[in-house]
């Protein structure tokens, strides 16, 4: 098997193929669907789906699950559309705010999770209640930002000649290309795989089990902290009930991606890969024009299934190696 | 004495803080051993896993920790590294008192361990699992470097393989060379190999003796694990044996006899043994076999075998932890599956694929690990003990909550399971009244075969007394019993026959006047004549 | 004296009794207090009208609106009682409505046929995930997953991204209705907890989910067949899903496939949590279940009806699910006794 060489990529390139497959079938299916202009918004239109699933990508590799960041996502772009709106500060401040809630609450999750062996379904579950709710007491409405600073940022476009790459496109690039970093060059990257490797094996190795399960959950807050920072510059507002029912698309994403539920295998850019399928198939819907936007839903949930299946596969074949 | 010990332990801690300790470079047998355990306790929730142990390990010495399942080796060893908090006794490392916060602590202060289960990341590559954890580079992981030091590691134990790939696509052995590699590239001061060489094939037990050796020259403390008989006399200096939590005895290997380790492990003095006159069996009545296997095997687990019982006839299996005694009871009742061989009952071959294809053939087992395996901690004494009758019946057919009390209610009685009442929960019960629960469990429904895996195991006197008259009686009964036990003794007395395992295979099979403590004792210590 | 016998008590195991208090007394005194508070402080909270012999009131209500949760609930108490979990709900009420409303606008079909064929789609719906977990082994939570992603997308392509209404007097009486004086739901939420309750303990079903739940290999190794124990419960809980999918789908005459059963799975596993069923599986509580999202409701009724910014209904529920989950926590009920018995002493 030439696959068992390389068993952690292997569904990473699987993925990588079946980018590859969507995204030629449909350039040549639809006139126009090539333009580097379409390329580049499937990075801009899903950059924070993006954002988000690239925390959610370190707390799978850990074997936890993080239900909340679609709700963070609101409860963030509504704190900075507030903190600008009605109470004139600044811009950065308010965005600086926005992620030190959000690791805030990502942290005191992971506390619980590890110090009272509560269930990552649950503990992710009540923060989820928790920002949502906590959205909404602070406005009820979306509320648009009319700051100059917002503007620019919203406007502001990386000319490359062919192509004009927007803020929260670079934005999630970024953060892909840090997060990458973290995980494959850092110990507490490293130590996240090990975690969902094998916890128990990994406490035995002596390598710091609890910190890096909370440090898991604040760096997942912080990342969807991110994405309702980039929702608020793309959509130049706040709006409390924004991501709802990201988390999911972003779990789906990443499990797309490559990354086994179980934990340990996986990675970063294989997850902004599955990011792309999903632009990909919501594109392509829409130029398809007479195909409805359910079957995006379906589509998705089709992948999923098949690499759930194509998951269990690598993992049965490398059991029995 | 042990309170200036204490003072002066204390003092140098306190003069020379938390520093790291420098490596050993003293002369071998210096007068402070290089590690010394005094009264170590440990306490689990219903069984006290260490008594008071002492144990003692000197810099550049080889030192064997033997002991039975159970004995407490495995514990020792987690409250040395770290892993568990130890209840009671102090630990002197290099002469300054101790104790290990973490594994990882453990680890810092220069204890390295390979413990029992791989303790690796089966996901990550052979080089990751080298180095995790203490990667070279600060801010950025520097893999060549990573992966250089990896296949330098392996190289010390003679083995080239691809340290790129992931663990999970290389073989036990190879893992078990990678842990063992991880523990020694760690600077170490003590090196603890927790049955290390279990899945090892010989040339790799020879690279890996090697290496210990050149260790030891170079002044480490290595603590050895192993059920290995062989490997205990061929690389050891000295033997420490456990029982039962508690300490059997310090020895120095080469003035012990295999025969005399194995007597200690077991708890028996060979010379009473050898004098000891032979427990007369019941007339010895061959009937035709109820249940024949042949060559059944399975890999890495127990090489092919025969077995053959009869109704009414209690057969042992006997072998030291690791002999493949609990993989053979295990592939009869169809819980992991054979690779090879057949099994006929009453002359006719059955497909025992899962347990409740061999609970169809009424069959019945009580696995070893009784608490991951047998019992439903929370579910009740009544409803355990009607489970295997009731799965037997399908979910339709409910036996009523009058049968279902009447059944509790005798076999609390005819097995004197002491428990409040039949609606207590079945984990708060004591570990012999779990056992005859599960013994209940399999009487209610009525097998023909019983398999019985260390039924007696970390079980009070008293019971243990009514689990063997049970035993005697449900063989006068004519039910067929296999029973697996590491107390001889115990096995000497109610077995007709016993087949002897050693390193997963049947190496000797003893009946009639042969079937003596002693008898099994000298099989498995393969001086069988 | 005192000061030792504390401690003492600290350090000896629980008591081993089995007459401990019931399961259900915590969630029902939880519900009792959030009653006591509206009889105190919510005016008209506990009024009942009779207008047609028929009741109406806050109480009524409660009832009314947590019937679909509670249906979820006691087909999730079976799913969690085996350490799994379904959150393919929702969409699955989603499907069911959009597929009774289609039928019933674009078939002939009378309404009892329309239901059942429903019903068996909703079935078929809870085998798959339960083949999925039982025999090719995926995580609860993955397999379910899929559905929830896809079931949504199904229920869209029934209904073609419409909202199907109709007019149909048969149809709208199983969300609207009345049977004895209450509304019709309550019956069918009585009707099922009565099927439940029976399928589970008077037969040996309760028992074998309950052992899968708290040691599968030991079950295994007993006899039971933990991987049919597994789909039935999961093919159940979607059958379950199916019924709960037809009330919101009857009351509004329509089959909203965006909203339908939107987040209502978390809502049934807080439920299902609240009434004493542990995520870990083993023992059930199918009354626990239906308290738990009579809880919940009256939450929400509560905080509507006293004028509280609506929005807090979701921080409190944050905390009500903190709250349940700490005090079922081994570790947090250690330091909060180590606690108590230092402040005793």
């Amino acid at each position: 098997m030439k696959f068992s060489l390389q068993k952690g990529s292997g569904p990473f390139y699987a993925t990588l193929f079946v980018f590859a497959l969507l995204y030629a079938g449909a350039a040549l299916h639809f006139p126009g669907f090539a333009a580097p202009g379409v390329f580049v918004d499937f990075f801009s239109d899903n950059a924070f789906l993006g954002v988000a699933a690239v925390g959610i990508t370190f707390v799978l590799l850990s074997g936890g699950i993080d239900l909340s960041v679609g709700a963070m996502i609101g409860f963030t772009s509504i704190v900075v559309a507030v903190l600008i709106g009605k109470h004139g500060v600044n811009p950065f401040v308010a965005i600086a705010v926005a992620l030190a809630l959000g690791t805030l609450l990502g942290a005191a999750m992971g506390a619980l999770i590890r110090y009272f062996a509560l269930p990552p379904f649950l503990v992710t579950l009540a923060g989820m209640f928790f920002a949502r709710g906590m959205g909404f007491v602070i406005s009820v409405e979306s509320l648009s930002i009319n700051h100059p600073v917002y503007t620019v940022l919203s406007e502001w476009k990386l000319n490359l000649g062919a192509v004009q790459i927007p803020l929260t496109a670079l934005i999630l690039l970024a953060a892909v290309a840090i997060a990458s970093y973290i995980a494959k060059y850092t110990r507490f990257g490293r130590n996240v795989y090990a975690l969902g490797g094998n916890t128990e094996a990994a406490n035995l190795m002596g390598l710091p089990v609890g910190p890096t399960q909370v440090r898991i959950y604040a760096f997942s807050g912080f990342c969807s902290a991110l994405a309702g920072v980039v929702y608020s510059i793309y959509s130049a507002s706040g709006n409390p009930s924004a991501g709802s029912g990201l988390e999911l698309d972003a779990i789906a994403a990443t499990v797309i991606g490559g990354t086994l539920l179980t934990g340990g295998v996986g990675g970063v850019p294989g997850t902004l890969v599955g990011v792309l399928i999903f632009g990909i198939i919501q594109t392509g819907i829409t130029f398809q024009g007479n195909l409805s936007s359910w079957w995006t839903k379906i589509a998705v949930g089709l992948l999923l299934l098949l690499f759930v299946l194509l998951q269990k596969f690598f993992m049965r074949g490398a059991a029995k190696a | 004495m042990s309170i200036t010990i204490h003072a002066r332990a204390t003092k140098s801690t306190a003069t020379e803080g938390f520093a790291m300790p420098e490596p050993v470079s003293e002369p071998q047998q210096s007068a402070v051993p290089l590690l010394s355990m005094r009264g170590t306790r440990k306490q689990f929730p219903g069984v006290l896993a260490l008594d008071g142990v002492d144990f003692t390990l000197r810099a550049g010495e080889i030192h064997a920790l033997m002991g039975e399942n159970g004995a407490g080796k495995s514990t020792l060893i987690k409250v040395l590294t770290g892993v568990y908090p130890k209840d009671g006794g102090e630990a002197l490392l290099e002469g300054r008192l101790w104790e290990a916060k973490s594994p990882g602590h453990a680890q810092q202060c220069g204890v390295s361990t390979v413990y029992q289960e791989v303790n690796l990341i089966p996901t990550l590559s052979v080089a990751e699992n080298i180095f995790l954890g203490r990667q070279p580079g600060g801010a950025r992981i520097n893999w060549r470097a990573i992966k250089k030091g990896a296949e330098a590691a392996l190289a010390r134990l003679n083995l080239s393989i691809d340290v790129s790939r992931t663990l999970s696509s290389y073989s036990i052995a190879i893992r078990q060379m990678v842990a063992i590699a991880r523990a020694l590239d760690i600077q170490a001061k003590i090196l603890i190999l927790d049955e290390p060489t279990s899945s090892l094939d010989a040339d790799e037990v020879a690279r890996l003796f090697s290496v210990m050796r050149r260790l030891k020259d170079e002044g480490l403390g290595i603590i050895f694990v192993t059920h290995f008989l062989n490997q205990v006399f061929e690389v050891t200096d000295r033997i420490t044996v456990l029982r039962n939590g508690r300490l059997v005895g310090e020895y120095e290997t080469a003035a012990l006899t295999r025969l005399e380790l194995v007597a200690r492990m077991l708890g028996k003095e060979v010379k009473d043994l050898e004098d000891a006159p032979r427990v007369q069996h019941a007339e010895e009545v061959r009937k035709e076999p109820m249940l024949r296997a042949h060559g059944v095997g399975r890999r890495n687990a127990v090489a092919p075998l025969d077995l053959e019982l009869a109704p009414g006839e209690v057969m042992g299996l006997a072998g030291l932890l690791g002999s493949g005694r609990t993989e053979t009871a295990r592939l009869i009742f169809g819980a992991d599956r054979l690779d090879c061989g057949a099994i006929e009952i009453d002359g006719k071959p059955v497909a025992i694929s899962s347990p409740r294809k061999a609970i169809d053939n009424r069959l019945g087992f009580c696995p070893e690990d009784r608490k991951t395996e047998a019992i439903i901690p929370d579910l009740t004494v009544r409803e355990n003990i009607i489970l295997a009758l009731q799965a037997g019946r399908g979910w339709r057919k409910r036996l009523s909550r009058k049968k279902q009390d009447e059944l509790a209610d005798h076999y609390i009685k005819a097995l004197s399971i002491a428990t409040p009442s039949p609606e207590q929960a079945v984990k708060n019960l004591s570990g012999g009244n779990q056992q005859k629960c599960i013994l209940a469990r399999w009487l209610a429904s009525n097998p023909r075969l019983l398999i019985l895996d260390e039924p007696t195991r970390g079980i009070d006197v008293g019971s243990r007394a009514e689990i063997e008259r049970l035993i005697l009686k449900l063989c006068d009964d004519g039910m067929a019993i296999l029973m697996v036990s590491s107390e001889l003794e115990e096995l000497a007395r109610l077995s007709h026959r016993v087949a002897v395992m050693r390193d997963r295979e049947k190496i000797a099979e003893l009946s009639g006047d042969a079937v003596t403590e002693n008898g099994i004792m000298q099989a498995i210590g393969g001086a069988a004549s | 004296m005192s000061t030792t016998q504390g401690a003492a008590s600290a350090i000896q195991p629980a008591p081993q009794k089995r007459k401990g208090p019931s399961p259900l007394l915590w969630p029902l005194a939880a519900l009792a207090l959030l009653l006591a508070l509206n009889l105190a402080f919510t005016p008209g909270f506990f009024h009942v009208s009779v207008k047609d012999g028929r009741l109406f009131g806050s109480l009524i209500d409660v009832l009314n609106r947590a019937a679909p949760v509670m249906l979820l609930s006691l087909g999730m108490t079976l799913v969690i009682a085996t350490r799994g979990v379904d959150l393919s709900v929702g969409a699955v009420m989603a499907i069911t409505g959009a597929l009774a409303a289609w039928l019933i606008t674009t078939s002939h079909a009378g309404v009892p046929a329309v239901v059942c064929m429903a019903l068996g789609l909703a079935l078929v719906c809870g085998l798959w995930n339960g083949v999925l977990v039982a025999f090719l082994d995926i995580q609860p939570i993955v397999a379910t997953l899929i559905l929830m992603v896809a079931g949504r997308g199904i229920a869209q392509l029934i209904t073609n991204g419409q909202i199907i209404t109709f007019e149909n007097p048969g149809m709208a009486f199983i969300g609207g209705g009345f049977f004895l004086g209450l509304p019709f739901p309550v019956t069918i939420v009585a009707v099922t907890l009565l099927i439940t309750a029976l399928l589970t303990r008077r037969t040996a079903l309760g028992l074998f989910i309950e052992s899968v739940g708290n040691n599968e290999t030991a079950s295994r190794y007993a006899g039971v067949n933990s991987a049919m124990v597994k789909v039935a419960v999961y093919a159940f809980c979607g059958l379950c899903a199916g019924l709960a999918g037809m009330i919101p789908m009857s009351d509004i005459k329509g089959a909203d496939a965006n909203n339908a059963g939107l987040y209502l799975e978390l809502d049934a596993i807080l439920s299902v949590v609240i009434g004493g069923t542990s995520l870990d599986g083993g023992r059930f509580q199918l009354v626990g279940s239906i308290i738990g999202a009579l809880i919940i409701q009256t939450l929400t009724t509560t905080i509507l009806s006293r004028g509280v910014q609506v929005e807090f209904t979701l921080v409190v529920k944050a905390l009500v699910v903190l709250a349940v989950c700490l005090l079922q926590s081994e570790g947090f009920r250690q330091m909060a006794g180590r606690h108590f018995v230092r402040k005793a002493a």
